[in-house]
């Protein structure tokens, strides 16, 4: 290998650890920003009205800032049920709505109004279920959403109505405010007792809701 | 190590320079880059590249390659540096859904703007490269 080569090989090894670098730090930044938000406004990561899945006084606390028209959250979802069938007394889920796709404010009122005829998380799953026919980005068929929560046992026309009640609206509307606060621009965002994963993926939530779960136990 | 491919490389090196910013930008800050963002990356990525294996391989030809990319990146980001800078009435551009053009968002080094940023870089880039080919024209 020639200098001019050798030249070329080291400056590009310069600039992949530079951005690696740069990247480790920005990140370290954003996350420690935004757990100082969460410890200073607690209230905001658990609403009354948000829905929970697992005991309800369960010491670890896994929030997920969730959008259904999101694939990676649908990825997510049995994830999620597998630590809480891992961890059935410690762990609970509570769900947020981050709606960022065309059309997901509507599939989250819908999901409130669910909530008011008992069939949350049936309504949830079958949503998620059917995701692929309903989800489309640029257009999303809301129509075979509400079809598909029918088929979950939902009343769909009391569901409608209960859906554009302001209460519900409310709903939304402070979630939308907390998420902001948090600057959560991504869905899934997790928060396990209030703490961020240091990076995304599934093994990441599941090191993280393990570490929170072996404090308690101590 | 004829001077002459001192100036490829400082060309080279100022493209990888300004890929690595667009990414980081885009990718780790999490920043949609703008329909204008976009053309400028497709003049700078291939630069980049094209520039990189000219320096390795000491080949002269990669500079002509790269010379057509450098002068529609001077186009794009003088066109988008204007928009920033007000010299161009926005009404020109019709609206989309996508995210502004105009409407510049990140600054860095106190006030430094990415389109001149982007601009500084394609007219060095394209200076450097025309030097050098008249330097190594037989």
């Amino acid at each position: 290998m020639n200098s001019k080569k050798l030249t070329v090989t080291i400056l590009l090894g310069i600039v992949l650890v530079a951005f690696a670098f740069g990247m480790y730090n920005y990140q370290r930044r954003v996350q420690s920003s935004q757990e100082q938000k969460i410890t200073q406004q607690e209230g905001r990561l658990v609403r009354m009205h948000s829905p929970v899945l697992g005991p309800q006084n369960a010491p670890v606390t896994i929030v997920e800032f969730f959008d259904p028209a999101c694939e990676t959250c649908r990825a997510f979802y049995p994830v999620v049920k597998d630590l809480l069938k891992k961890y059935p007394d410690d762990v609970r889920l509570v769900l947020r709505y981050a709606p960022f796709h065309q059309g997901s404010d509507k599939i989250a009122k819908l999901l409130e109004a669910a909530k008011r005829q008992n069939k949350y998380w049936p309504v949830l799953e079958r949503l998620l279920a059917e995701q692929p026919s309903w989800a489309d980005h640029g257009a999303p068929n809301l129509e075979l959403a509400y079809k598909a929560a029918e088929q979950a046992g939902l009343d769909i026309q009391k569901a409608l109505i209960d859906a554009s009640t302001p209460a519900v609206d409310g709903v939304l509307k402070q979630d939308i405010e907390d998420l902001t606060a948090f600057e959560v621009t991504k869905t899934p965002t997790f928060f396990v007792n209030g703490r961020g994963l240091s990076s995304f993926g599934p093994d990441q939530l599941a090191t993280l809701v393990a570490e929170e779960v072996a404090k308690i136990k101590k | 190590m004829k001077p002459s491919w001192g100036l490829l490389l400082i060309a080279w090196v100022i493209a990888v320079a300004a890929t690595a910013g667009a990414l980081f930008i885009g990718e780790v800050m999490g920043m949609t880059p703008c329909l204008l963002c976009w053309y400028q990356r497709i003049c700078m990525f291939p630069m980049a590249i094209v520039l990189g294996i000219a320096c390795y391989s000491e080949d002269r030809r990669g500079a002509i390659y790269a010379l057509p990319l450098a002068m529609g990146g001077i186009a794009l980001a003088g066109y988008h540096t204007l928009l920033v800078a007000g010299l161009i009435p926005k009404a020109w551009i019709p609206c989309t859904a996508g995210v502004s053009c105009a409407d510049q968002k990140l600054e860095i080094l106190s006030g430094i703007q990415i389109p001149w940023l982007s601009l500084a870089a394609f007219l060095l880039i394209f200076s450097l490269l025309t030097i050098y080919l008249r330097k190594t024209a037989k």
